[in-house]
């Protein structure tokens, strides 16, 4: 039984910068005919030539095609600026799209951001009620799944209590068990799991999960690709507000982590402070650059499958502390996670100074079958305080080497080499 | 609502047919089901407007739980926050009663239809106050529900709709207030009173009409909030308030009925105070210019719509 749940073709949305950046006075209006003209002389010199392009307009989403199917959980993913928050307000009519059409079939639930119409002033109890019917809910209906909500938010205690007294997490709890127990055919989520402890988190994708396997339809936007990963059955990947690409969600995501990032040769210095960071880390050491190298000299230093994988890494602190976890990890092109090598196994932090220090790692033998890689950088204190954290800071090339396979390599290689001896032919 | 919510653990302990996904396919295991398979066939079509749109009251009718709940949120909040809380339903028009005796009855020596100038200014205070607060909270409400706006869908106009009702629960108390003050001057209302919850619509459509021109407006132009008080205050002096409107001849007394707050507050006298004013003409002419400003109001409202979440 497959029946559409979502039809989208060719959205677009189109904001103006110019009027959204300040408010509008009726003086500006009145003078609207003189300014008008100013603005698009303006603009069109701004624009250098590109004819018809006016600089104070922008396409926040464009010419966007998607069938979703009822039941199917749906993850949307891309970098900041993609259009995915567009794509949700659009859907959950919020606003209005400026070109193309979109068809809901049945009744839309969204979660664009937990606790929307709570009141400081009012106690839980009646901010549930509230934030039920903002978000759709009839009255029996949220008095009918009061306690179940309660027990979700675990807020019992509080429930006759003012939400301003509420600590966040509480308030947090309260907002989303509300939003989870919605039941609708269709559920819109954005970004709702960046907030709230690893426990809260935990149990919000648990809900989302028996959510999905109620056979709703989810449609889920999340920088945590880990999240995308473990609920989404099928992936949309959003750029310049277009569909860059679509389909199982490991191929996606590992399209999105591997797009605008470099791949330089071995023994090269490669600048990383501009590298996509998952914006998790405070920042205060960052990794400004990276070389790797396996030294070895028949291969050019080009790294192969059992040889040694040096990284020399620069990283710029504010001031002197020590990192217990200093970590490069080799990812494969699906965003599988093959190599962690992590310095917090060896139990003894690295010292940092103020401004740029040194580091040289080596893994002494990278099992990897020749083929494109993808390398993340951390940088962490504890497992608490995360400075730096890019997913994908570069790519390297394993290359074949002749001491370790002499054949030719198999069609479908496996994830991980190994040395295979024929031991009788009988 | 402690009542509704107390109404939960009996509904809760019957059996509960949402568990798993196989009953999802039954629609006669529960209302809840048979809701979703009703609902299941409902369609949105979502694409670019263009120029006017209707007023989707079907819609608006099916958020009706909505309204209600900002109404009572508006009311809620609003006693919670102030001290003295529905007092200030009365001490508003009382106030400004006693200063428009002093100044304009006492010293003045304007004329009142032959009715004591305190109760004869009140009378007119009353809807004109729920009117006044109307407005005033209506033309900021879509600006100050920025965070929903931005963030939920639901219909618009039920932002406005909701802040001008909760009005009416002050009007009540300051209603209660007036007839006291009423038996206090030994004022005896005939049986026209009955048609003040009528006169109490006609300032709502008023306060409404305007409400939705000055919300949307405000949107955009954020100059709405400088023009408010200047209006307001105009307005004030622009309605028989203070005087009477009988000192006008015919027709033009018919003509000042334009301002539909004329035909509310000649209206209110006529009904409990008995002043023979015939207000007919005045409400019938104050009435159609009232709904003209309803109805403007609500399709410019409906028109600007669009931009809201954009805008702010």
């Amino acid at each position: 039984m497959s029946e559409t749940a979502i039809r989208v073709e060719g959205l677009g949305k189109e904001y103006r910068i110019g009027a959204v950046s300040r408010y509008p006075t009726l003086r500006d209006t009145l003078a609207g005919g003189a300014s008008g003209v100013m603005r698009a002389v303006a603009a069109r010199r701004r624009s250098n030539g590109q004819r018809g392009v006016l600089a104070d307009r922008v396409w926040a989403l464009r010419d966007v095609s998607l069938d979703v199917q009822r039941g199917e959980v749906v993850g949307v993913i891309g970098g900041n600026g993609a259009g995915k928050s567009t794509l949700l307000k659009i859907l959950s009519r919020v606003t209005e799209p400026t070109t193309g059409r979109a068809e809901i079939h049945g009744r839309v639930g969204s979660l664009l951001e937990v606790g929307t119409g709570f009141h400081q002033e009012l106690t839980g109890r009646e901010n549930l009620f509230l934030n039920g019917a903002i978000l759709g809910m009839k009255r029996a209906e949220i008095a009918r799944k009061f306690d179940e909500i309660l027990a979700f938010a675990e807020v019992e205690r509080f429930i006759d209590t003012p939400v301003k007294h509420y600590s966040s997490g509480m308030y947090l709890r309260l907002a989303f068990a509300v939003a989870a127990h919605l039941e609708p055919d269709i559920l819109l989520v954005d970004e709702v799991l960046a907030v709230g402890d690893a426990s809260f988190q935990r149990k919000c994708l648990g809900k989302m999960g028996d959510v999905a396997r109620e056979g709703r339809t989810i449609l889920f936007v999340s920088h945590s690709m880990d999240a995308i990963q473990r609920l989404c059955s099928r992936c949309v990947l959003l750029a310049r507000g277009g569909v860059e690409a679509e389909g199982e969600p490991m191929r996606v995501i590992s399209r999105y982590l591997s797009s605008g990032r470099e791949r330089p040769g071995p023994d090269v210095w490669v600048d990383v402070s501009a590298a996509q960071r998952t914006g998790t880390g405070t920042g205060e050491a960052r990794f400004v650059a990276v070389r790797y190298g396996s030294s070895s000299e028949a291969l050019a230093s080009h790294a192969y499958p059992g040889g040694p994988l040096e990284f020399s890494l620069v990283i710029a602190s504010d001031s002197p502390r020590s990192v217990e976890s200093l970590a490069v990890t080799i990812y494969d092109q699906y965003g599988t996670k093959l190599v962690n090598a992590d310095t917090i196994s060896r139990g003894e932090a690295v010292r940092l100074r103020e401004g740029h220090t040194t580091v040289r790692l080596r893994i002494a033998a990278v099992h990897l079958n020749p083929g494109i890689y993808v390398v993340g950088l951390w940088l962490a204190d504890s497992r608490d305080v995360e400075f730096d954290h890019a997913q994908s800071a570069l790519e390297i090339e394993v290359v074949p080497a002749e001491s370790y396979q002499f054949g030719a390599t198999p069609i479908s290689n496996g994830l991980v080499p190994c040395r295979v001896e024929i031991l009788q032919v009988s | 609502m402690g009542q509704s919510a107390d109404r939960s653990p009996d509904s809760t302990s019957l059996p509960r047919p949402d568990e798993g996904a196989a009953t999802r396919a039954n629609p006669e295991d529960g209302a809840d089901r048979a809701r979703a398979a009703e609902t299941a066939l409902r369609v949105t079509v979502i694409r670019p407007s263009t120029g006017w749109v209707s007023l989707r009251l079907r819609e608006l009718w099916e958020y009706r739980e909505l309204i209600y709940f900002l109404i009572w949120r508006d009311i809620k909040v609003r006693y919670k926050q102030t001290a003295l809380g529905a007092t200030w339903a009365v001490i508003q028009p009382f106030l400004t009663m006693v200063v428009f005796s002093l100044f304009f009855g006492r010293l003045a020596r304007i004329p009142s239809d032959g009715v004591p100038y305190p109760i004869f200014s009140f009378t007119a205070l009353v809807p004109w106050t729920f009117f006044a607060y109307g407005l005033a909270q209506s033309s900021n409400s879509v600006v100050s529900s920025q965070s929903l706006i931005t963030k939920v869908y639901f219909p618009r106009l039920a932002i406005p709709i909701a802040t001008v009702l909760s009005g009416v629960v002050d009007f009540g108390i300051a209603f209660a207030v007036l007839v006291v003050m009423m038996l206090a001057y030994g004022v005896v209302p005939t049986a026209n009173a009955l048609v003040i919850p009528l006169l109490l619509l006609l300032a709502l459509v008023t306060s409404l009409g305007v409400g939705l021109w000055l919300s949307a407006l405000n949107v955009q132009y954020r100059d709405v909030r400088y023009l408010l008080p200047f209006l307001t205050q105009f307005w004030l002096f622009a309605t028989p308030i203070a005087y009477p409107s009988s000192l006008l001849s015919e027709p033009w007394r018919t003509v000042y009925a334009l301002n539909p707050m004329v035909g509310v507050v000649e209206g209110f006298r006529w009904a409990l105070l008995g002043t023979e004013t015939a207000p007919g003409p005045m409400v019938a002419v104050s009435a159609l210019a009232a709904v003209a400003l309803l109805v403007g109001g609500a399709f410019y409202f409906r028109r600007m719509e669009k931009t809201f979440a954009d805008v702010m």
